[in-house]
């Protein structure tokens, strides 16, 4: 694993330069059928490169999860394309390219946090030295070291989610998925679980999709924000976070921060028809009538 | 951490020990005759004075109810897995074990005897199998298919195999459930020996027992069988427990948790 990597280079302003690990183009997502039919996203195009963290936020229904599934493979697109590391979806998963966190952190209760960690290794084949030696090296990371024969009933929220993501890095996965992994935590846990969370993105350097709610959340964490709206799912606005690398709770008080939160916060309004519907501002949100047409076209 | 244990049971015995005073005291002052009820200690005295025969019934029916209990809970277990797994298994299986648990016991038992003969233990071995056949089935299905959608998806995302997802997720999720059919199914196991034991076999086996002393009248003999029947009842009921403790420790430790 490559949690002793030098500090991830594309943590610069504006993402990174690589080779694009994400390459979605447009990529539309229908559920149900005829008259029950419902646009969930449509003509998304999204292409995030190695090293980058991407944040997708947005309204509830604005397609921001369906999107993260798609990118994983655990749904597929109704239309569109979408390719991980140059492959489909399907092989991305097979080749084990990705890792994921969900909201709730899912660990098996009949195992230890250590073997929780170790579950996708042994699944992977790794030999039993190594499981080991990886799990005790992610403990560290996450530093939950003295927690490894603990079982998960015995971690509050904020652990029990430290282990999924120690879980989700255990195998080096070039492309780190997380659905509203701290939802469920308070406001000091996530606080915190956010600096940890950018401390070991610098420290590993993986590539990182990030579904949230939460506005200072997104700002904090992200080299680049997605702004989605809904009805249907599309991509309204992309801020690109110039903050610097390395951020800490001084950050978070920053003037740059708060123009930056202020900035997201706008996209997100411009954008919901109760304020005043689209305006078109920055030339990135659509207007209703566009919208409304594709959406049309989408259940023809 | 054995004294406590102790201190634990200390209320369940004291109340188990106040029933039989309280019980006897009071039946004999009332003068309840021994054919309703008869008294503790006339029922001890009874156990005292056959227990020769007694043991050997609670060996033969007791080996009867742990036979019958091992092939129900492998054809359950099998049962269940092969329904959990093929769509179209459940469509075949389900219908015949739900045919098998509504067969009325006491219309089987002496068909069974037909079959085997009175003296074999196999006909107590059958009945026992069809009444433990259905619950550890029907556990066993809901232990391997009610799985955190969210764990699934996260071994799909490990591109885990069926085999896998079955070792590493679907089993050990099923392990709880089966254990809870395998505790219903120690106290099952009992009953259908026993009562299996009703339309023949050894005259010792304790079903054919309790029937013949009732017949009779030799009530307090009779009772001390139902105490033996009982007794072997709670000890395969424990036995249970404690290999639960052993095969899942964790799911001890979070009961306690909680």
């Amino acid at each position: 694993m490559s949690a002793s990597a030098s500090p991830n280079p594309s943590a610069a302003p504006g993402g990174g330069q690589g080779p694009s690990v994400v390459e979605a183009a447009g990529i539309g997502k229908v559920f149900g059928e005829g008259a029950a039919a419902v646009a969930a996203l449509e003509a998304v195009d999204l292409t995030i490169r190695q090293g980058e963290f991407v944040s997708l936020i947005g309204p509830s229904g604005c397609g921001k999860s369906t999107l993260l599934r798609i990118i994983g493979d655990l749904t597929a697109p109704t239309s569109g394309t979408i390719a991980i590391n140059g492959k489909p979806a399907a092989r991305a998963r097979l080749d084990r390219d990705y890792g994921m966190v969900f909201q709730a952190p899912v660990l098996m209760d009949w195992r230890t946090v250590a073997k929780n960690i170790e579950l996708p290794l042994e699944i992977m084949g790794y030999p039993a030295d190594e499981r080991r030696r990886r799990s005790k090296e992610l403990l560290e990371l996450v530093e939950l070291g003295t927690f490894a024969d603990r079982h998960p009933w015995q971690l509050s929220g904020g652990m029990q989610q430290r282990v999924a993501i120690a879980r989700a890095l255990s195998f080096d996965p070039k492309l780190l998925l997380m659905d509203e992994p701290f939802g469920a935590l308070d406001e000091m846990t996530r606080e915190r679980m956010n600096t940890e969370l950018m401390r070991i993105w610098q420290r590993t350097g993986t590539t990182i999709v990030f579904v949230t709610h939460s506005i200072p959340e997104a700002v904090f964490l992200s080299t680049r924000v997605v702004v989605m709206s809904a009805r249907p799912g599309r991509i309204s606005q992309v801020v690109d976070i110039d903050l610097p690398g390395d951020r800490s709770f001084a950050t978070r008080e920053s003037d740059a921060y708060f123009r930056l939160v202020t900035k997201v916060r706008e996209a997100l309004r411009h954008d919901d028809p109760a304020d005043g519907g689209p305006t078109g501002a920055d030339g990135a949100a659509p207007s209703t009538s566009d919208a409304e047409r594709v959406r049309a076209e989408g259940l023809a | 951490m054995k004294a406590s244990a102790l201190r634990d049971a200390l209320p369940a015995i004291a109340v188990f020990v106040a029933v039989l005073v309280v019980w006897e005291i009071s039946f004999l002052l009332l003068g309840v005759q021994s054919f309703l009820i008869p008294r503790p200690t006339v029922i001890a005295a009874s156990l005292a004075d056959q227990w020769p025969t007694l043991v050997k019934g609670v060996l033969f029916t007791g080996t009867e109810a742990i036979l019958g209990l091992l092939v129900g809970l492998v054809l359950g277990t099998a049962a269940g897995f092969a329904t959990a797994r093929w769509v179209s298994a459940r469509e075949v299986l389900l219908p015949v074990a739900i045919g098998a648990s509504t067969i009325p016991i006491i219309a089987f038992a002496p068909i069974t005897l037909n079959w085997f003969g009175p003296e074999s233990l196999l006909p107590r071995i059958t009945i026992v199998a069809v009444m433990v056949f259905f619950p550890v089935m029907v556990n066993t299905i809901r232990g391997l298919t009610n799985v955190d959608p969210g764990a699934l998806e996260l071994l799909s995302s490990y591109a885990a195999g069926d085999g896998q997802t079955l070792l590493k997720l679907r089993g050990p999720n099923a392990l709880p459930y089966w254990f809870t059919a395998l505790r219903i199914a120690t106290t099952l196991a009992v009953i259908g020996a026993v009562v299996g034991e009703f339309f023949g076999g050894p005259l010792y086996a304790l079903g054919l027992y309790i029937t013949n002393m009732t017949g009779s009248s030799r009530y307090p003999a009779a009772w001390a069988a139902i105490v033996l029947a009982c007794a072997l009842g709670i000890v395969l009921y424990l036995l249970a427990v404690a290999l639960e403790r052993v095969v899942m420790p964790w799911n001890a430790a979070r009961e306690a948790a909680r």
